[in-house]
């Protein structure tokens, strides 16, 4: 199958230095990109079809045009690689930075090119020291060999690169949430309108990325923008990278093309553990609703997930075999989603806490059956009324287990408990 | 005022400015949303969730405190779907929420309280155990912070960040756990701080000096103006006559802001705010002669007697008064001292001893309403050094003070001062230091007890009304002076009035 990211992880166990990566052709694309008309390189990748991977499945030209041209409003505008991963069950961008820092840079020297950004950013999880350390040395390398800095490969376009690290909250891998982090707040989601790429970092006009979806930048300006949407399906272009956990044979980093059948996702890595049967799939990360077994045709792509109840999010597939129980599952991400919540509105701050502490008495054995018509309510009263996509999640987990394993939770109901 | 445009809300077709706020338009038709976060003067968070609102066309409901009025949309606050959603979101701030309603102050005037009466009513189902968190922190010299009863509506650190910019109050910790706390090592002791309890929703943030003294919906309401500077912030006199062995026994239990956007905003000040103590202490109600031995008299006999002395004193009469007076008393005071007595020397200056702080917020460096009042009618102030040379020499014989102390102006030098005039009257609503030294003491009445109207430093003439009932036999200033112009043109004991 087409690999774009993940093509030389394999082959090439020095991928993450410079001189590897050159030798296989790396920033030969930044090359051909700033010998290009900034809007020829939007233009490719609005054909690309390529969406943003770190869970949105925005369309990253859309989002690019977004950005007000210099004349309207002039001034710095900025990129922001968004590499603080910290979706449950997402381990892809960890492996791409550890492998492959060189494609991401590629990838954020082009994007910083098309926008006009002279400072990028890339923010990193706090716990990511190692690949901290590994862009460290790669921006480094690559600040040596004049790929970054003053009048790049002789271009006349400079740009420098900041790696910023975060401080261990789940909510700042949400944009707005970022860039509050990244100006010294504490991380409290923005209400748009405005967007970042209106009003981003200190209030400038802002681009902020994953790190798959700036990866493959390279590809598309090699190849061109069309060759990048005929590997996906019709409105989402390319491959994906997803990682798989939980109840598989061999669990571990995949690069699919977008609308590969999650069958075939799951015969890749070798199948349910054990032969057992199967549960559910978390396609993207513990905040959605599973898939069923009924879903294993179904084409894993942004709009086929999403018309399934679901999301694609960032990849992060958690395999649930017929030993998992759906009330501890749901108790787990609920957890975590309480502990991570940021507080800053109500519903989400206290619905969460409410939520994970019903289910925690129904692990206890003393759950009654209004508890559960009562987590579904609570979960439907935050969904759709808080500021941002985390609150949203607690609910649409809720209600996801819920209906999709009615006798899990029934059989944690006592009458009388 | 930016285009208009027609909108609907709840069904009827209104107008309102375009991008105005849904809840602020809504407020303007006479339609309250539900909201605990968003204040005009605080800016819209959206973190309540509170004023939850249908707009036909949006994906999924939107709050109307960061949604613009636009031409042709269609509002609903009171569709089943709103009020549910506003219902839900009362539950969740209930969720950890104390409830300990009997022991708390803002009971009577609780945003929870309301809101569950007018869009909750449902049964609880939280079956868990509450939160807890620090329910006794004193915050400031003012202020009591209760962080059970907190519901992060962020009002109060975005007063002390966008207020006053001192930054005291902060939120620490994340998610459930969350709470507002003091900022390490600051208290909240900023000149303003008694703001965050009137903008704090709920019981979180109470005054000190009004804790468990008297239940808020004992308390009569009466507009009123600050008389602590010469801003001249509209407040509101919160009285306690109900239950009058409450609120230990005092009448005025506390002074709230009024909104006013021209003259005070949504705020007062501390000084103004707790400088209220002198209303229910230290009080005169009778009318005396206290020289050569304490007598009391009626006020036609006093006015008679005073007005005799006025007479005589002739160009060894002072007047001592200040910026307390109303333009009413001001107006009576000119008729009596200048127009009737031809008294030269008029010492109501604010130096020394009624100046302070003046900030950019609302301090005026004049800490009496209504020295403007007294500039108004042309009259001057000569100062108090003067009088004290005036004193000593003996040159002012006969001493009028009204509403001054003077060991506030002199220090202790104040009584000798005093000793050296022959005869002197107090008139006002208190006592102070020296009360006993004068020889003719008149009752007059606090700001309280009386309509009337100050002149601000800007020159807005502003209406105060009457709250209380006036304290034994004292009578408004203006009609103290009333009484002894009367006398004096009746008076016939030496002479006809020039």
């Amino acid at each position: 199958m087409t690999k774009i990211l993940t093509k030389y992880f394999d082959a090439e166990p020095k991928l993450h230095e410079l001189e590897t990566y050159r030798k296989l052709g790396g920033y030969e694309a930044l090359k051909r990109a700033l010998g290009m008309e900034r809007s020829a390189v939007l233009e490719e990748v609005k054909k690309s079809n390529l969406r943003g991977l770190g869970g949105a499945g925005f369309p990253t030209g859309l989002k690019w045009s977004t950005v007000p041209p210099e004349d309207k409003v002039p001034g710095p505008r900025y990129v922001v690689v968004n590499a603080d991963e910290s979706e449950p069950g997402c381990f892809k961008d960890r492996i791409l930075l550890t492998r492959a820092p060189h494609q991401l840079i590629e990838g954020l020297l082009i994007a910083s090119y098309v926008i006009g950004s002279k400072d990028s950013f890339i923010f990193i999880r706090g716990e990511y020291q190692n690949q901290h350390d590994i862009l460290g040395k790669a921006i480094a390398e690559a600040e040596q060999a004049g790929l970054i800095g003053n009048n790049i490969l002789g271009s006349g376009f400079n740009c420098r690169i900041l790696l910023m690290r975060g401080a261990g909250a789940y909510i700042s891998g949400l944009d707005t949430a970022l860039l509050e982090t990244m100006e010294g707040k504490k991380a409290w989601p923005r209400q748009p309108p405005p967007f970042p790429t209106v009003s981003g970092l200190m209030g400038r006009p802002t681009v902020v990325n994953n790190v798959e979806t700036l990866s493959m930048l390279p590809f598309i300006v090699n190849e061109g923008g069309a060759a990048f949407a005929k590997i996906g399906v019709p409105r989402s272009g390319g491959t994906i990278v997803f990682s798989i956990s939980g109840h598989v044979e061999k669990p571990g980093l995949y690069e699919f093309p977008m609308g590969v059948k999650l069958r075939d996702a799951l015969a890749a890595c070798g199948g349910v553990k054990g032969g057992r049967k199967l549960k559910g799939v978390i396609p993207g990360g513990t905040s959605m609703p599973p898939l069923m077994e009924k879903d294993l045709d179904l084409a894993l792509d942004f709009d086929s997930v999403r018309a399934a109840g679901t999301f694609l999010g960032a990849g992060g597939m958690i395999v649930l075999d017929e030993t998992a129980d759906a009330v501890e599952v749901a108790h787990n991400i609920e957890r975590f989603l309480t502990h991570e919540s940021c507080g800053q509105c109500t519903p989400c701050r206290e619905g969460s806490n409410w939520s994970e502490r019903i289910l925690e008495r129904l692990l206890e054995g003393k759950g009654q059956p209004q508890d559960v018509v009562n987590l579904a309510r609570v979960g439907e009263n935050i969904t759709g009324k808080v500021i941002c996509a985390l609150g949203d999640t607690i609910g649409m987990v809720l209600k996801g287990y819920i209906d999709r394993y009615p006798d899990d939770f029934k059989k944690r109901v006592t009458p009388h408990g | 005022m930016g285009k208009i445009v027609k909108y609907k809300l709840n069904g009827v077709e209104r107008e309102a400015e375009e991008g105005r706020l849904v809840i602020d338009a809504a407020k303007d038709a006479g339609v309250e949303i539900p909201h605990y976060c968003y204040h005009p003067a605080l800016g819209n968070p959206g973190n309540c969730r509170m004023c939850i609102i249908e707009v036909a066309g949006a994906p999924k409901p939107q709050v109307s405190c960061r949604t613009g009025v636009r031409e042709g949309m269609v509002v609903s606050s009171d569709s089943e779907a709103a009020k549910r959603a506003q219902a839900s979101a009362l539950e969740l701030h209930l969720v950890n929420h104390p409830l300990d309603c009997p022991v708390c102050d803002q009971s009577g005037e609780c945003g929870l309280q309301d809101y569950y009466m007018k869009i909750g009513q449902y049964q609880s189902e939280v079956r868990e155990d509450k939160e807890h968190k620090d329910k006794r922190i004193v915050a400031g010299p003012h202020v009591m912070l209760d962080q059970e009863r907190c519901i992060l509506c962020t009002r109060c650190t975005r007063f002390v960040d966008d207020v006053t910019k001192t930054h005291e109050l902060g939120i620490f910790g994340m998610g459930h756990a969350e709470k507002i706390a003091l900022a390490p090592g600051m208290t909240l002791d900023n000149a303003y701080s008694g703001n965050v309890v009137d903008i704090c929703p709920v019981g979180a943030l109470t005054d000190r000096d009004f804790r468990y003294k008297v239940r808020v919906w004992y308390l009569d309401k009466t507009d009123s103006i600050c008389p602590g500077c010469a801003r001249g912030c509209n407040i509101s006199v919160h009285t306690n006559t109900a239950r009058p062995w409450h609120n230990d026994g005092k009448r005025v239990a506390r002074l709230k802001p009024r909104v006013n956007r021209d003259v005070n905003g949504y705020w007062m000040c501390d000084e103004g705010r707790y400088g209220f103590g002198s209303l229910d202490a230290d009080r005169l109600g009778k009318v005396l002669r206290l020289q050569p031995a304490r007598t009391e008299l009626s006020w036609e006999a006093v006015a008679a007697e005073v007005a005799g002395v006025l007479k005589n004193a002739g160009d060894g009469l002072a007047v001592v008064a200040s910026g307390m007076l109303s333009n009413e008393d001001w107006a009576a005071y000119q008729a009596l001292f200048v127009d009737t007595l031809k008294v030269k020397r008029h010492y109501f200056a604010s130096e020394p001893d009624q100046v302070g702080v003046e900030d950019e917020l609302l301090r005026k460096k004049d800490k009496v309403p209504n020295l403007k009042g007294a500039q108004a009618l042309g009259l001057e102030s000569g100062s108090f050094d003067e009088l004290a040379k005036n004193l000593e020499s003996g040159t002012v014989k006969t001493l009028y003070v009204v509403e001054r102390d003077l060991t506030k102006v002199y220090g202790d030098r104040a009584r000798v001062l005093m000793a050296k005039a022959g005869t002197t009257i107090l008139q006002g609503p208190n006592k102070y230091s020296l009360g006993d030294c004068f020889t003719y003491r008149l009752p007059a009445t606090a700001y309280v007890e009386e309509d009337g109207h100050f002149t601000n430093f800007e020159g807005k003439i502003q209406a105060y009304q009457k709250a209380l009932a006036p304290i034994g036999d004292s009578r408004p200033d203006w009609a103290i002076f009333g009484l002894l112009q009367k006398a004096l043109s009746g008076a016939k004991t030496s002479g006809a009035v020039a």
